[in-house]
């Protein structure tokens, strides 16, 4: 295994092309262009994958319904504008069951917003984004190693629920630089599942994909099919991290850099004699309720640390049911949150 | 005439030698949702035909649009995806670049392809996509129960320009085939109709041509139908079809616009 210094949206290009993606659709947007330029550099005479600027996110993320629906492995990035133009073709893709890979290095909005990174794009991931009853699959990488990681995992995620997963990222973290492990090259597919549309077999009914069902009682039941899958995703693939929370009083949590920054204030928290914990779900959607549910029952606070003005916490909240104090600090519009403000801030809040 | 008879005769007519036409084995057999008199029939019919007679059905993957064909992967028997509205070129685009020796088409109306979805158009016919976009024009919205089109003619009522079209406010129709020629990547474009039989059968030639072109790598090809909307032109069938042939085919008029060199 080569070990390799890498920036986080390259080492995410590298791991596309390790991963035998077979197709990348995108276009550039700030702070993630380095993966369309990389792939521009690397991917088609390495592996021979498609890689193509598209006229658009719209246009970019329909392009991998195509492609997906043809059973390729396929995959697009983007930044928060972008990702919310691709809302559309996401939703259908959740309806048709495509598998497919978006990661979003989420920068701070609403609107143009700025460049500089931000959580602000939680709920969009998390909740669906688009129209209709649905989620994607959301991992949430802390460090450029995580963005290798997961870009591999996203993919069989993906392709094991026939779910949109997402990575969702921000800024910082696709624009470091760590040292990263990379796996092998794997080979690119040369068998495609039965349902993808590859030319009608000559024995067997040609194949449709599509999200319109007309008439509501067909429409139900795909919904409650979607649903079915979802409680599995929510039984299966639950991921977090926790670290410290044995004797722990206080939680702090986060995801991605936020958690990041969480493990640092905490540690000058120990340093200090509070028993702070961290925890850090590895998965957005499915959200991992039960570890804040039980930690709830026995510490005596929980401080959630995002990038936005509060959106995690929600889930949090809920997770915890009003069995101890959960309180919120955030920066915004691309301002990071320093460990000694947090702690200061927790110091304020729970001592 | 007797029960008897009649399957005597029958029995004896329904023969091998005597088969004059026979539906395409690319058509399923669920009926039309279309209206009587409707375009869509025809040319859903001939594109089918040319699929079988070149027996390409096995390799061919077909894109829906949002519009009143987006029911077409119910007709048509070959692998389908079902587009968002506008977006069918940009999927297409999808699945050829993965799929390069696929046979792929587009089949969408005027509001899918010159309205909502002009960029995905015009972008793929410039990067010279190796796909077929068949392209249904009538001026009108069908399945939305019609509202004015990008196509729309200059004056035409519809529901939303009951006052007829005011190209000082509305806007003009637009003439993407026109547009679409003018773009290095588009090898082939054609305007067709299918109102009469002369026109059907020239319709079908150039899906074959085009077909042909796109086994061959030459990039983009269009065909536009100028079609007809009985059911919100507020027309008979056979008054649509006139309309199509006094107002509409003087606006868009038939022919190549484009062709491939050296053909």
């Amino acid at each position: 295994m080569s070990k390799k210094l890498m920036k986080g949206n390259e080492a995410l290009a590298e791991a596309m092309i390790r991963a035998g993606c077979d197709a990348y659709f995108g276009y550039p947007i700030t702070p993630q262009s380095e993966v369309i330029e990389y792939l521009s550099r690397e991917a088609t005479n390495r592996t021979g994958m498609v890689v193509l600027q598209a006229e658009s996110e719209v246009a970019a993320i329909n392009m991998i319904y195509g492609s997906a629906a043809s059973g390729r492995r396929v995959m697009t990035t983007s930044s928060s504008p972008g990702i919310s133009l691709m809302q559309e073709g996401l939703s259908y893709i959740a309806a048709a069951e495509l598998p497919c890979l978006v990661a979003n290095i989420n920068r701070g909005g609403p609107g143009l917003g700025t460049i500089q990174p931000s959580q602000g794009d939680y709920f969009q991931a998390t909740k669906g984004g688009g129209h209709g009853d649905y989620h994607l699959i959301v991992l949430a990488p802390s460090s450029v190693q995580e963005m290798v990681d997961y870009t591999k995992l996203g993919f069989e995620l993906a392709e094991k629920y026939r779910c949109p997963t997402m990575l969702l990222a921000d800024g910082a973290i696709g624009q470091m630089m760590e040292k990263v492990e990379l796996f092998e090259q794997m080979p690119r597919k040369t068998e495609f599942p039965d349902w993808a549309t590859t030319g009608k077999p000559k024995n067997g009914d040609r194949r449709i994909i599509t999200s319109l069902f007309i008439q509501p009682e067909k429409m139900e039941q795909i919904n409650l099919g979607l649903q079915r899958k979802y409680r599995e995703i929510e039984k299966n693939e639950v991921r977090f991290q926790t670290i410290n929370t044995e004797d722990a009083e206080y939680i702090f949590t986060g995801f991605g850099l936020g958690a990041r920054i969480c493990t640092k204030a905490m540690e000058s928290g120990r340093a200090k004699g509070y028993k702070i914990g961290v925890v850090r779900p590895q998965t957005l959607y499915p959200f991992p309720v039960e570890i804040y549910n039980q930690l709830s029952k026995k510490v005596k606070g929980i401080l959630d640390v995002e990038m936005n003005a509060g959106q995690m916490v929600e889930d949090v909240r809920l997770a915890v049911r009003g069995n101890t104090r959960v309180e919120f600090y955030g920066r915004m519009g691309g301002i990071i949150a320093t460990p000694d403000e947090i702690l200061e801030y927790f110091e304020k809040m729970f001592l | 005439m007797a029960e008897e008879e009649k399957d005597f005769i029958f029995s004896d007519i329904c023969v091998e030698e005597n088969l004059v036409y026979r539906k395409p084995v690319t058509l399923t057999d669920t009926e039309l949702h279309y209206c009587p008199g409707c375009g869509h029939g025809v040319a859903h019919k001939i594109l089918m035909e040319v699929v079988d007679e070149m027996g390409i059905q096995n390799e061919v993957i077909g894109v829906a649009p949002v519009g009143c064909s987006v029911f077409a992967y119910h007709y048509m028997n070959v692998d389908m995806q079902e587009a968002a509205h506008g977006r069918a070129c940009a999927v297409a685009t999808g699945i050829k670049r993965v799929q390069p020796d696929k046979f792929v088409f587009t089949y969408q109306g005027d509001g899918d392809l010159a309205a909502i979805g002009t960029a995905e158009t015009i972008h793929a016919a410039n990067r010279g996509e190796n796909f077929l976009i068949v392209f249904i024009n009538n001026g009108v919205y069908g399945m939305t129960s019609g509202q004015m089109a990008p196509t729309t003619l200059p004056g035409m009522v519809t529901t939303t320009s009951p006052f007829g079209r005011d190209v000082k406010v509305q806007g003009h129709p637009l003439k993407i085939a026109d547009l679409v020629a003018s773009l290095p990547g588009a090898a082939y474009v054609t305007r067709q109709s299918v109102h009469k039989p002369v026109n059907v059968r020239k319709a079908k030639k150039t899906f074959q041509k085009a077909f042909e072109y796109q086994k061959r790598g030459l990039g983009t090809c269009l065909v536009e139908i100028v079609s007809n909307c009985p059911s919100n032109w507020k027309m008979t069938p056979l008054e649509s079809n006139k309309f199509v042939e006094d107002k509409m085919i003087p606006f868009y008029p038939l022919g190549d616009l484009k062709v491939p060199e050296g053909k």
